[in-house]
């Protein structure tokens, strides 16, 4: 691996560019530089791992304990990709994806590394952009003190940091329980675990059980559920949450049973699962579908995970939420695809080459409908029933406002609903908004999210200078397009 | 708020450098490794922008690069996503205020 802090060192083009450094992007540019592909990895975090190997190589974290075995074993693939043969730019953002006018079926990536933007050439891109937590709209989450569970996981990882006095996590999902063991080791104190997992389904999730039992997940998450219930105050079936506070967060109301709890607090961390990173797959054209089990837009894949743009494929949680041993999996089959694409690999030999890690990832993947089916959030935690919950917390539009538009205006979409309340126009481009404005909109016209759609992204997609886009050279057609 | 965990000898600083920096002139200290948006959470610091629509108080909520409420102003240039840039010897970070409001583009 040869990193690059520079991006004039960039080369001119590449076989294959892979988006995002976690398990999916780093075994799949692991696996195609083995193959003999020149491959550049580009992630706009400043180490490699991702969010769930967060840091694995430069932690201040020492004691193993805290991060549990699952994390430490991200430090392999990790030193499997620094032994291959390929090209990494950490702090790197990629801002577009697009065909490459000059050179049709091949594609230009513009790409952002300290304050200088260029665009280079590549022949495959295999997206590996991972997931983002999915929102979580309650009244004042948008208060300082109230995080994801994510971030306070990342704080943890990569800073050492956790947070200080009373802290509440609160939600749904295996993570939740991860999450709470972890802090609890590094010495968090966690007044309160929210469960906001609807009782009904358990019921839902019965059918997909019998998998489940069979699955890779079922021993470690029963330990850990039951340690961690052991050990700090569960309070579960619960209904509705506020977080509360002038200027910051100082408490938490909690709905539950017909009562309502207040809890003080000084942190509340906030998880109802993931949800697949679709903002550059969306701009870049790749067709998306709503996932119903997963209940959230996920790209639509073949079984080597290339997307409906011919070109460009997507591995890991941006291709569907699978967990990180299955990202890692996806990454090396769409790796093999791109080699064959290049004819680099007949494809007998990606077959065969391919078919033990297929089937792996047949076993990774067995017991996920459960998990999907039994922490589905609960639909007032996707669609806030209080018309003054905050949903885009960038341009501070409400549920009420949004309501109020599709009802009286009659808007049918996310992107009239952007023209109309500037919801989704903010910094974030949507990515804490977008599933909730989906969500708000087929509630009130009695429709479903799949018939909604999801807003039309486009390029840039991470905010971009314009001192850095005017210093890129110009191309003939840009010339062209101006010049009179 | 953020703290060290606890017994952590690194987070100490028995090997890693500490960096010196400035938040609205407050002048603070960091590890070396660590990003701006977590070196203002260990320091303390409740929050770092205020909103354009309604200056309201923010922080950073996702410190994954998704969320841009850690947006800050660094060595003078806004809309620094905190949480993706590395903390550096002797930066300014700024609180960043929301929109410009009438009477300051007048002043």
């Amino acid at each position: 691996m040869t990193p690059v802090s520079d991006i004039a060192a960039l080369a001119e083009r590449y076989d294959l560019v892979v988006v995002g450094a976690g398990p999916a992007g780093l075994s799949a540019a692991a696996r195609a530089a083995d193959l003999g592909l020149s491959v550049l990895l580009a992630d706009e975090n400043p180490a490699p791992g991702g969010q769930i190997y967060r840091a694995v190589t430069t932690t201040p974290v020492t004691e193993r304990a805290v991060l549990g075995d699952d994390y430490w074993r991200g430090a392999d693939i990790v030193a499997r990709f620094e032994r291959a043969a390929a090209t990494y730019a950490p702090r790197c953002t990629v801002w577009s994806l697009t065909d490459d006018p000059a050179a049709p079926g091949t594609f230009e990536i513009g790409l952002s590394l300290d304050g200088k933007a260029r665009i280079i050439g590549a022949a495959q891109v295999i997206l590996a952009t991972g997931a983002q937590e999915r929102p979580f709209p309650v009244p004042g989450w948008t208060l300082p003190g109230v995080m994801t569970a994510g971030a306070a996981q990342i704080a943890l990882k990569s800073a050492g940091i956790v947070p200080s006095g009373r802290t509440v996590i609160a939600g749904c999902g295996p993570l939740l329980y991860l999450l709470a063991s972890q802090l609890a080791a590094a010495g968090t104190e966690i007044v309160a675990v929210l469960d906001t997992t609807p009782r009904a389904n358990w019921l839902k999730a019965a059918a997909a059980l019998p998998d489940f039992l069979r699955s890779p997940y079922l021993a470690k998450g029963m330990k850990l559920m039951v340690a961690t219930r052991a050990k700090l105050r569960f309070v579960s079936g619960v209904t509705g949450l506020a977080a509360a506070g002038k200027d910051r967060l100082t408490e938490v109301e909690v709905a539950r049973g017909g009562r309502t709890e207040t809890i003080a607090c000084d942190t509340l961390l906030l998880h109802q699962g993931v949800i697949p990173s679709v903002n550059l797959s969306n701009a870049a054209g790749c067709a998306h579908d709503f996932d119903e089990a997963q209940h959230c837009f996920v790209p639509r894949v073949d079984s080597w995970f290339a997307s409906s743009v011919e070109g460009i494929a997507i591995a890991g949680d941006g291709a569907g939420i699978g967990g990180a041993e299955s990202a890692a999996l996806r990454g090396e089959i769409a790796a093999f695809d791109a080699a064959r694409r290049l004819g680099r690999l007949t494809p007998e030999e990606r077959d065969r080459q391919a078919a033990p890690i297929s089937a792996e990832l047949e076993r990774c993947l067995r017991g996920r409908r459960f998990l999907d089916l039994l922490y589905r959030p609960a639909p007032q935690f996707l669609s806030p029933p209080r018309d003054d919950t905050i949903i885009c917390r960038c341009e501070e539009v409400t549920a009420g406002q949004v309501r109020d538009a599709a009802k009286r205006l009659g808007v049918v979409g996310p992107n009239q609903m952007k023209a109309f309340l500037r919801c989704g126009m903010g910094p974030c481009q949507g990515r804490l908004c977008g599933p909730t404005v989906v969500e708000l909109i087929a509630e009130t016209r009695g429709t479903t999210p799949a018939e909604v759609g999801y807003y039309r992204l486009r390029p840039p997609v991470k905010p971009v200078t314009l001192a850095e886009l005017a210093a890129l050279p110009a191309t003939e057609g840009a010339v062209k397009a101006v010049v009179r | 708020m953020f703290r060290p965990m606890h017994n952590d000898p690194v987070r100490e600083g028995a090997t890693s450098a500490t960096l010196n920096f400035t938040f609205d002139g407050r002048p603070m200290t960091g590890r070396a490794g660590d990003t701006v948006a977590a070196s203002l959470l260990a320091n303390g610091v409740v929050a770092c922008r205020e909103t354009p629509v309604s200056d309201t108080p923010r922080a950073p909520y996702c410190l994954m690069g998704v969320c841009f409420d850690c947006l800050v102003v660094i060595d003078g240039v806004g809309n620094r996503q905190g949480c993706l840039v590395p903390l550096a010897e002797g930066m300014a970070i700024e609180t960043q205020h929301g929109r410009r409001h009438f009477a300051e583009a007048r002043a």
